[in-house]
């Protein structure tokens, strides 16, 4: 299994990667998220074996590799936009792993076959790349990274060149194909539906620095920090203040829930645990109602406070300009330590 | 990384160590000789060389202009007009470029000589044969660089500025020509240093009342044997060159806008009732300016004295050795690829390093190496050839009458090309393909082989190609290290037009045309390889 402990890699004055311990154990997927610019790429590189450490180390199975340039890792990477060799055919991108490590033609030829056939490119051999579609380039380089069978796949913001409709077959593809091959996997993206529905375990990401990892329902669940909370899209984020039982919030005051530490805390409000209906704390007018699908979000306006956030069934959302009530009950509240200033 | 940056610093030394040798060294002797023995003043103060800069000047700056008058309505009509045979005609600009100096001026004199079809002109030697001649060589010049930017400018800026009520004459003086300025700039300075050390075409089409620089400096060395004045003439031509070239750098920089351009292929549209007229007059025009020339040598090397013969081969094939001082048209022929070759092998070797060092972006070594490998573009063939005589002459390299001089001369001179075709091509791979190879479990000398090798070979084949044509038409740094027994084609050409007869000139018409046909077949090779180069890529 990948163990990296301690990892630092630093460009100039600024810290790319610092201090990041990480594990992906044995057909285990684990996705490492954050906004563009956290580092998350470079952590993917300096796995590869293709960006040097600073400090730290990268070790297989107890081994320290970090003498082992990338060649010899045994791992494999799907890059962002791909890198396919736009020198070689479909195939003859496939079969490049399989040149590397001298595998004959008559078995390279075969395996090169099935890998395609995995991805669903079985007639594409002798295509050009460049007269693939994104999907299909996609597919090509999940095959080329997987037909080599490395022990640790990489896969680098992999979706994110594609349209939705390719985006969302492959977030559907991808943990099945992962799993078909048994290859423990390292996922990186800024997207964490994405992470949520491929990984079993997810890493946020933040300034160089890992802030939270757990499997996806935890960290849906209890988002370690308020800036986690915010990159999960959860929100509006606001100062409040919790007195014994009583968390006085520019809405009003709420009863605090479990847990919740005393004194000046940052508030943050989940939009998927506000219950909207009649007797909710909270009135406001509805001025914007966004459909996703079976889900539709409001925006409520109260007559205090900042406007809210509610997640409610579509069929059942008010229409602009209906006045409602938000229930502020435990679920909708997240309360965060807030450092006095 | 910092092996990376070991291995171009190592990779750098070979072009570091040749252009020291060979061009540094050389220069560092020019300029020694020019500052010695009062030369250098008495070219500054005497009329007579004054003269010669001043005409070397206002010619440069005339044939510039003309230039641009014979090339900017090529030019549009290739960016903006979609037409049938366009590649063609873009390709066919480009002949005349690439043609030896020598095959031009012997084409111009074909035609204006007495027997030629513009022999009524009179104009058999001089200043008028001589511009044309420049104007004829680098009207490509102006129609590549300005046409290709042109076919890149958004048509709708114009578009908006017609709309906003402004005629097509000033949409054109005040959108199109501001936007154009960087790429009208960039072919000034470059058509402006062909002309201003233009050697071949003034020695064989001026007369000695319209000489250049460049053509006084060989007089000099020459004729007069004074080589302190040659290369003071060669340190002023140098210090002109450069502060023009640096003066339009920076118009070029200071005209340079910031603006998205566009696929050229959604700029240009099918011309429309009268622009029909003027898209095929501009073709018609052009062509048989650029053709006319040619063909006219090609004829009449098959028609000595007026009837269909083929004796001028004839005599090329069978004039001995040894009678004269003129050599045998086979051995210089011989001679001429044997040199071809193996300057194209010296500059590929020097320059593939000198474009791997400076394409691997450490600015430490690539981009110093950059300029230097620029340098031998600006100073001309002349002082190339008068350097290598003032240095490898005498101890501690003595290598006079090596043959080997010639094909160094022409690789530095083919080095900056080498360097421009296969330096875009080694960065224009993206290096996530190198990592890609590399976590495909490459190693790094595999990496090189699979990705870099493949995907610049074509650049190295092009760059081939561009050598070989350049080594096949040096004439002014030859004809200084020149000897009877190592004659290249160009310097047997110019040896025979010195020769008196109605024989001599058939037989350089026919040698001429032989040229002419060798870097034809090189031109066309190479653009089939670019061709294919972009169908696969």
């Amino acid at each position: 299994m990948l163990r990296v402990s301690g990892a630092r890699v630093v460009f100039g004055t600024t810290c790319a990667v610092d201090g990041v311990d990480l594990e992906v154990g044995e057909r285990e997927t684990v996705a490492v998220i954050g906004p563009s610019g956290c580092g998350k790429s470079t952590l993917l590189r300096a796995v590869a074996g293709l960006q040097p450490l600073d400090a730290g180390t990268v070790s297989w199975d107890g081994g320290d590799l970090s003498g082992v340039p990338p060649h010899r890792r045994g791992f494999g990477m799907v890059f962002q936009e791909y890198a396919l060799f736009p020198h070689r055919d479909v195939a003859g991108n496939v079969a490049f792993g399989l040149r590397m490590q001298g595998v004959g033609p008559a078995e390279r030829d075969r395996r090169v076959d099935d890998a395609l056939e995995l991805v669903g490119l079985g007639g594409f051999r002798e295509r050009r790349v460049a007269t693939l579609s994104g999907g299909e380039q996609q597919r090509v380089a999940l095959a080329r990274a997987l037909v080599a069978r490395p022990r640790l796949l990489m896969l680098d913001e992999p979706l994110g060149a594609l349209d939705r409709v390719w985006r969302a077959r492959l977030v559907d593809e991808l943990p099945l194909l992962l799993a078909g091959a048994g290859t423990p996997a390292l996922y990186v993206t800024h997207d964490h539906e994405e992470a949520f529905a491929v990984a079993d375990r997810v890493a946020v990401m933040r300034d160089g620095r890992i802030v939270q990892s757990g499997p996806p329902a935890a960290l849906w669940d209890r988002p370690a920090d308020a800036w986690t909370a915010g990159f999960l899209g959860f929100g509006p984020a606001v100062d409040a203040e919790v007195r014994g039982p009583v968390l006085h919030t520019p809405w009003g005051p709420l009863a605090a829930p479990a847990g919740a530490p005393a004194g000046a805390v940052r508030l943050v409000v989940r939009p998927d645990g506000v219950a909207v209906g009649p007797g909710g704390a909270v009135e406001g007018t509805v001025t914007r109602v966004r459909f996703a699908g079976a889900r539709a979000e409001l925006t409520v306006v109260p007559a205090a406070g900042p406007a809210l956030r509610a997640a409610v069934v579509a069929a059942a959302a008010p229409p602009a300009g209906a006045v409602v009530g938000c229930g502020l009950g435990p679920d909708a509240l997240l309360c965060y330590p807030r450092p006095a200033d | 990384m910092s092996e990376r940056a070991g291995r171009s610093g190592l990779v750098a030394a070979v072009p570091v160590a040749f252009l020291v040798v060979f061009f540094v060294w050389p220069s560092g002797h020019v300029l020694v000789r020019a500052f010695g023995a009062g030369a250098l003043r008495e070219v500054l103060t005497d009329p007579t060389f004054r003269r010669v800069l001043w005409f070397t000047s206002w010619q440069a700056v005339l044939s510039t202009a003309l230039t641009f008058g014979a090339g900017l309505p090529a030019a549009y009509v290739v960016a903006r007009y979609d037409f049938t045979g366009r590649r063609l005609f873009r390709a066919f600009v480009t002949v005349p470029f690439v043609m030896p100096t020598v095959v031009v001026a012997v084409a111009f004199l074909a035609l204006l000589r007495p027997g030629g079809a513009f022999a009524f002109l009179g104009w058999d030697r001089g200043l008028a044969p001589m511009i044309v001649a420049q104007v004829f060589f680098n009207v490509a010049v102006v129609v590549r660089i300005v046409g290709g930017f042109w076919a890149n400018l958004d048509v709708r800026r114009e578009d908006a500025a017609r709309m906003l009520g402004a005629s097509r004459a000033r949409v054109f003086r005040e959108v199109t020509l501001p936007l154009l300025a960087p790429a009208l700039v960039a072919a000034a300075s470059i058509v402006f240093l062909f002309t201003f050390t233009s050697f071949g075409v003034v020695l064989l089409l001026s007369d000695p009342a319209h000489a250049t620089l460049e053509v006084e400096i060989y007089r000099q060395a020459f004729a007069y044997f004074d080589l302190p004045v040659a290369a003071a003439l060669s340190l002023v031509q140098i210090v002109v060159v450069a502060t023009v070239l640096w003066a339009l750098s920076r118009a070029q920089e200071r005209s340079a806008l910031p603006q998205r351009l566009v696929a050229a292929d959604v700029t240009a549209r099918r011309p429309r009732g009268r622009e029909r007229l003027f898209v095929a007059g501009v073709i018609g025009v052009t062509t048989v300016f650029l053709a006319l020339p040619l063909v006219a040598l090609a004829l009449r090397s098959v028609r000595p004295g007026g009837e269909w013969s083929a004796s001028a081969y004839r005599a090329l094939a069978t004039r001995p050795a040894t009678t004269t001082s003129v050599v045998s048209p086979g051995l210089a022929i011989r001679n001429s690829v044997l040199f071809a070759l193996v300057a194209t092998v010296i500059a590929l070797v020097v320059g593939g390093c000198a474009a791997f060092a400076v394409a691997a972006r450490s600015r430490r070594v690539g981009r110093p190496l950059d300029v230097l490998v620029m340098l031998p573009l600006g100073a001309s063939s002349v002082t190339v050839g008068l350097g290598f005589l003032l240095t490898f002459g005498s101890p501690p390299l003595d290598l006079s009458g090596a043959w080997i001089l010639i094909p160094i001369a022409h690789a530095l001179i083919a080095i900056p090309f080498v360097v421009r075709a296969v330096a875009p091509a080694l960065r224009s791979i993206d290096p996530r393909l190198r990592d890609a190879a590399a976590v495909l479990g490459a190693s790094p000398r595999a990496v090189w082989r699979e990705v870099d090798l493949p995907i610049v070979t074509r650049a190295f084949a092009v760059a081939a190609g561009f050598c070989a044509a350049v080594s096949l038409g040096e004439f002014g740094a030859t004809l200084f290290l020149t000897r009877p027994e190592w004659s290249t084609v160009p310097v047997a050409i110019q040896r025979l037009l010195g020769r008196p007869g109605e024989a001599n000139v058939s037989q350089s018409l026919a040698l001429a045309t032989v040229l002419m046909g060798l870097t034809v077949v090189i031109v066309l090779a190479m653009e089939r390889v670019r061709v294919r180069h972009l169908g696969e890529l």
